[in-house]
């Protein structure tokens, strides 16, 4: 029975680094956009204000949890429960370097696709017990933005996978040893930023829990312990993506002189720090062009791309022409975009709204 | 031991660990936290103002359209996985059957957007 042992262990150290990095990334957060938006951020825990998410869970544990009157009480409850747990269990099978995992399985990527998608139930069933009518439109929000944006980023991790010809993350990062996949295929990578922080709702995609418009989107109603899941939630699938996309396209582990570890946090902390970058900048989208950026150019996109990659392992082609067609499928997708939003849109997508992308109209 | 099952165990016992640090916190809070219920408290929250209206509405069709459509690519992802990791040594027929199976969903997905089926409005 030492093996249930050794799994237990491994599984409770993983779940105790991601609590200790949920409450580092929150400070980080909040110290980084202080910073961008030339403010100080935290200061008065500690130095740097390092213990502010000590205090704030402190402080979330002791709240009182508000049920609203006339919410669905069971649903309510395991809401968060829902969002939280698919969040934590991903971690099974995503090594932090050779070995630091639980079970690198067999099944590695696919269990990941399978298991974060439960998480929007969650934030369904949130929404929609909630009595509250913002709460169930931004759990309608939720639920067709990360239904359109799953795809995208399925079929981009499945172009790796394609590639590595495995499942597992640990075989998929022995297989980038000379070339990380960034390199070979650049369109993928894409895909799986932009539909990663569309499933994260970040900025620019953050419309489901937009604060000006649907106060807090399914989450309103929460207070207390159950909305500190699902701010769990969001923070260890923050580091999930960030993580996933260190190990699947720039190599992981991997790197000269430093151990390994430290060339995987290295890269997961660059994405992260992007991704806060973003929130920083940009601005957020509409419901329409949200769906729009999904469906007419995430989804054809991400299926040529797939078929591009079965022709050059079935003809065994050079690497150099799926790196070179990647990126030719990417600068022609980028050429409709850019018309829609110079206002050089066709004549017939100007006059009709045929549920594009914006139009500017600049020579009204 | 086959590695299965010990995929299979470290899924079983990540499953209990999450769902205990889950309750752990939940029962730490519960024991913590003050409870004082009370009529304003539980109004739902409507930026302040006293909710109006219904609050289980029906929601707009275009949800639902947006859903069978996933459905569709969801299932043909389930297809695509399998194949991912077998067609380079199971010969052409293996190969052109999924690029037919992909160019029949295109032709597809082509077609809902001309209809204007993926139209947000």
């Amino acid at each position: 029975m030492s093996w249930v042992l050794d799994l237990a262990l491994r599984t409770v150290a993983v779940l105790g680094f991601l609590v200790f990095t949920v409450l580092f990334l929150i400070w980080l957060e909040r110290k980084v956009l202080g910073r961008i938006q030339m403010r100080m951020g935290p200061m008065r825990t500690a130095p740097f204000g390092v213990l502010q998410s000590v205090a704030d869970a402190l402080k979330l544990v002791l709240k009182e949890g508000l049920r609203p009157d006339g919410a669905d009480r069971w649903v309510y409850h395991l809401g968060p429960v829902v969002a939280v747990l698919p969040a934590l269990m991903v971690w099974v099978t995503i090594p932090l370097a050779g070995g630091l995992v639980v079970q690198d399985m067999r099944l590695g990527v696919f269990y990941i696709v399978a298991i974060s998608g439960v998480s929007v139930v969650g934030m369904v069933m949130a929404g929609w017990s909630s009595n509250n009518k913002y709460a169930l439109l931004g759990a309608a929000r939720t639920a067709a933005q990360m239904i359109s944006y799953e795809l995208p980023l399925v079929l981009a991790l499945l172009g790796v996978v394609m590639l590595a010809q495995s499942l597992s993350l640990g075989d998929i990062v022995e297989q980038q040893s000379p070339w990380p996949y960034l390199l070979l295929q650049p369109l993928s990578f894409a895909l799986f930023l932009i539909a990663g922080l569309a499933e994260l709702a970040r900025n620019p995609f953050d419309i489901y829990h937009a604060d000006t418009e649907i106060v807090g989107g399914p989450f309103v109603e929460y207070s207390g312990i159950r909305w500190a899941m699902f701010f769990m939630a969001e923070y260890v699938n923050l580091f999930a993506i960030s993580a996933l996309a260190a190990l699947l396209f720039l190599g992981g582990w991997k790197g000269p002189l430093l151990p390994d570890v430290v060339w995987l946090l290295t890269k997961t902390y660059a994405f992260v720090l992007f991704i806060i970058w973003l929130r920083a900048t940009l601005p957020r989208l509409r419901i329409d062009q949200l769906m729009a950026l999904a469906w007419r150019y995430l989804v054809p996109l991400a299926f040529a791309n797939i078929l591009v990659i079965a022709f050059y392992l079935y003809y065994q082609m050079p690497g150099w022409t799926l790196s070179l067609a990647s990126l030719a499928m990417a600068g022609i997708a980028l050429v409709p975009l850019y018309r829609h939003w110079s206002g050089r849109a066709p004549a017939r997508t100007r006059t009709a709204d045929r549920g594009g992308l914006p139009k500017v109209e600049s020579r009204a | 031991m086959s590695d299965y099952t010990l995929d299979y165990a470290a899924v079983a016992i990540a499953g209990v660990a999450g769902l205990g640090v889950v309750f752990l916190s939940f029962f730490l809070s519960h024991i913590l936290s003050p409870r004082r219920p009370s009529a304003q408290k539980a109004t739902p929250y409507e930026c302040g103002m006293l909710p109006q209206g219904k609050f289980w509405d029906q929601l707009h069709l275009r949800y639902y359209l947006f859903a069978i459509f996933f459905l569709i690519f969801d299932v043909e992802l389930v297809f695509l996985f399998p194949w991912a990791l077998v067609f380079l040594g199971a010969g052409p027929a293996v190969f052109f059957e999924m690029v037919l199976f992909i160019g029949v969903l295109a032709f597809a997905l082509v077609y809902g957007l001309k209809k204007g089926a993926l139209k947000w409005q």
